[in-house]
Formats: C-alpha cells, structure tokens, sequence
C-alpha cells in the first residue's frame, strides 16, 4: 500500500494548520485547570492590584457624586477622608500621593506577571516543543498564551474590581454615614469599577505578550535537545 | 535497478555548529537515499552525527551546506506553513522520551495533530480511538501520560504519530527508555505498521534488536555514512553483529 498523502506545494496547501477557537478556549482552559494553584497565585496579585485601583476610581467617585448631591455641605467630610477640592470648586482632585500609589501597585503587579507567564512559558518548553513537532504555528501557541491570559485578566480583574467597589461602599458609609446616599447615582460608580476592570484585563495581556512571543518563536527542536 | 520512489534524499548535507571560538563540524558530507515504504535504521555511537542528520530529516534543523528532500520537495525552500504543514501531515515523530503532553489524555496526544490538520472532533475522536486500539490500548484513552507505562507512553506516541497517516515516521532511540521486552514489543509494533501501512520508518538508535526487523541499516561514522547494509547482508551477519559493530569502533 502506498501512502498518498499530499505534498506541502500546489493545491495541498490551502490546507493550512488550524486550531479552531472553540478547542483553543478548552486547551487554555484545561492549562489553567491543570495549574489551578500557580494559576491562582498568578491572579491573585491581579486581583489586589486591581481591586486597590477599583476601590481609589470608585472612592472618588462617590466622593464626586457626594460633593454634586451635598454641594459645600459634604465639604467637610470629603476633606477629612483626604480629599480636595480643586481652586475652581468645580470638583474633586485626586491626590499625588493616590496617583503614585494606585500607578506603583499596577506597575508591581504587571511586573509579577510578566515573571509568573515567563516562568510558565519556561516550565512548558518541551510541551511547546512537542506542538511545533506536530505542526503547530507560531500563532497558534500565541493565540493560547493570549487566551489563558485573557481568562485571568476576565476573571481576577473582575474579582478585583468588585472587591474594590465593596470597599469602597463599606468605606463611604463608615466615612460620609451622616449623609444623605439617596439620589446618588450608580453609574459613574460602575463606570469607575468597569475602568479598573478593563486596565486589569489590559495589565493582564500586556504581561504575557514577550512571554507569549518567546513561546512562540521556539523552535520545535528544542524537543530534541532538552532533557528532563 | 528498477525506478523506485525516494521518499527522502539527502544530498551532500554538511552541518557546522560554533562552539565559542571552534567551528565543530558534525557532518562532512551525507548522501542517502529512502526508498518509501522502507523500514530504515541509522546506526552509530553518539557524537557520530547521527542525531543532527536525524533532525535533518525532519525538518527539525537545516543543514550548512547541502540539501534535504521529502518527497522530492528542498525541505529548506519551504517557509513557516509548509513546514508546519510538513510536520503535521507528512512526518510522524516517536522520541526516547516518548514526549505526550502532559496535561492531556492519551485520546487527546493522538486526536490533536487531526485537529491541527483541521479535522472534525468528533471524526478525530472516532479516528484516535481506532488509532489506540490499533496499538493496544484502547481501553486506557482517558488516561494521562502519567498514569501509563513507558511501553504505554510510546504507544500513545506510536499512534500520535498515525494520526495523519504521515508517509515517513521518525523514530529516535524509540527503545531507548524502556525494557528489553517492552522495547521488542514497540520494535514489533512499527515493523507492524511499516508493512500494514506502507509507512516508511527511519530510526536512530543503539539498540541491536532495531536490526532485525530492518530494511536496511545505515552506520554513522564521525559524520560521514561508514557502510550502509541490506537486510540480506545483516541475517547472514546478525550473529555476529554485536563484535563486528565492537570492531568498527577501533
């Protein structure tokens, strides 16, 4: 019997290598399953970073909502929680100190990710490797790195965010509890919490890409070459 | 001679690695020719060369100077896709190692190259279980790497390597890992598939047993073919094969 499989020229290679997105999800699902405690250390640090940057954004924003309710009222109060109204009176100015903090937490916790992801990537060479030796594209391995991350950035920042809007309530009442809330409105405040959550899916991708470009430019004869 | 079919060629492959300062040259001019269908054994002690023109082979490096064909197609004028695509469906690897993913069950390894080749999964499934009872585990598909035996993981391996019904196997030292009587097993195992499926099977090994089921055996010698054997020389010599493999070493 001979074998006709095609050859790589001609019509044979409109078959190109695939992955469908439906065995991608299940693949980067599974990989995080399988990792679930590393997994979880990795989000964790995603988690607080987000949850610290959720609980300022929406802080503030019900300082704001407060301050438009209350007027001069609220003025008192809003400063004793370490707010300041700007010279023009026309709002609330988030403080230096705020800034650096909520940018030093994001830029430790982007960096923690960068290093879990490389060192995800380095403890999964050889089954990189092994991909590659069955025709996976650089793309394809791209592709499930950037989609593990995505589950991560999706979930913990979402966990993060809404921890950060729950502080931040608990806090305003124990802080503005003599005020009247009612006539507030929910959304600015879930506008905050949606920012905070987007910046935790953006940290979250912006760390596994060198990683994940790394993974992908391996070379599949590294199969060959490292041992374990 | 009658026309056959060269499945692979190598013509004039050298192969240079830099070492620091030292340019060590590993292969100082190879030519081969595989027939398709051919059960081929590469044979030498290591350092011989004979794991870098292994992976020439496959594709898995290029040589320096010199050409590699697959089907008469240069392997090295082929871009990313057609190598990718040259991996998935011409080539099937075994390794030493037997190299499952880990994280996946044996149904999983086979079904994922069908996948890559862009094949329904329930028609891969279909396919991988059949591919597994093949190999004799069929009850086992659910099983992680893991939970096998290395016997076990080289046949999962085995059938990874059918997946595609590639028309060359690669197999390197794929007894090297296991027991004398498991090695025999999985030996008995490719000569099966060489002969039922009219794959083409090359291997590098050490190990003496490869020989007998052996098409022919090509020796490596400090980078250059030393002798090549049919099988009709080795059954007269096989006896004897262990010193005469001793006394090309001096």
């Amino acid at each position: 019997m001979k074998n006709t499989a095609g050859r790589p020229h001609g019509k044979a290679i409109s078959r190109q290598i695939v992955l469908p997105w439906s065995k991608s999800l299940a693949m980067a699902v599974n990989s995080l399953r399988i990792r679930f405690f590393r997994s979880l250390v990795t989000t964790f640090s995603l988690v607080l970073a987000i949850a610290f940057l959720g609980y300022t954004l929406t802080g503030s924003a019900i300082a704001r909502e407060l301050f438009r309710l209350h007027g001069e009222a609220a003025h008192p109060l809003l400063t004793a929680a370490g707010y300041t109204l700007d010279a023009a009176g026309g709002g609330l100015v988030t403080g230096p100190k705020e800034l650096w903090l909520m940018a030093l937490s994001l830029l430790v916790c982007t960096v923690g990710i960068v290093n879990a992801q490389l060192m995800s990537v380095t403890e999964r060479f050889r089954e990189i490797g092994i991909m590659k030796c069955l025709g996976a594209l650089d793309r394809i391995v791209l592709r499930l790195f950037l989609l593990e991350a995505l589950i991560v950035g999706v979930l913990g920042s979402g966990a993060g965010a809404l921890l950060g809007l729950a502080a931040s309530l608990g806090a305003s009442l124990v802080h503005y509890g003599t005020l009247d809330f009612s006539g507030m409105s929910a959304v600015p405040l879930l506008v905050q919490a949606g920012k905070a959550w987007g910046t935790g899916v953006g940290l979250s991708l912006l760390g596994v890409l060198y990683p994940a470009i790394l993974a992908a430019r391996l070379q599949p004869i590294i199969v060959m070459r490292e041992e374990h | 001679m009658k026309d056959t079919h060269h499945i692979v060629r190598v013509v004039g492959v050298t192969k240079t690695f830099a070492l620091g300062q030292m340019r060590v040259q590993v292969l100082k001019g190879v030519d081969l020719e595989v027939e398709a269908g051919e059960y081929l054994s590469i044979m030498g002690p290591s350092g011989s060369g004979k794991s870098t023109l292994f992976n020439m082979i496959g594709g898995l490096d290029k040589p320096t100077t010199g050409r590699v064909f697959i089907d008469e197609v240069d392997i090295s004028q082929l871009d990313a896709y057609e190598l990718a695509w040259l991996r998935n469906r011409k080539i099937g690897y075994i390794f030493q190692t037997f190299n499952l993913i880990p994280v996946m069950s044996a149904l999983e390894n086979v079904t994922l190259p069908m996948i890559f080749a862009g094949m329904q999964n329930d028609r891969a499934v279909e396919k991988g279980r059949g591919l597994l009872d093949l190999v004799g585990l069929g009850e086992r598909f659910l099983h992680k790497p893991a939970e096998l035996s290395g016997g076990q993981q080289q046949r999962v391996a085995i059938a990874r390597a059918l997946a595609n019904d590639p028309a060359i196997i690669l197999a390197d030292e794929p007894t090297g890992n296991l027991d004398s009587s498991t090695g025999e097993e999985i030996i008995a195992l490719l000569q099966k598939m060489s002969r039922e499926r009219g794959v083409t099977i090359i291997s590098a090994t050490h190990d003496f047993k490869m020989l007998n089921v052996s098409d022919r055996v090509v020796w490596i010698r400090d980078g250059r073919i030393d002798k090549i054997e049919h099988r009709d020389e080795l059954n007269i010599s096989l006896g004897t094969i262990q010193e005469r493999h001793a006394s090309t070493q001096h």
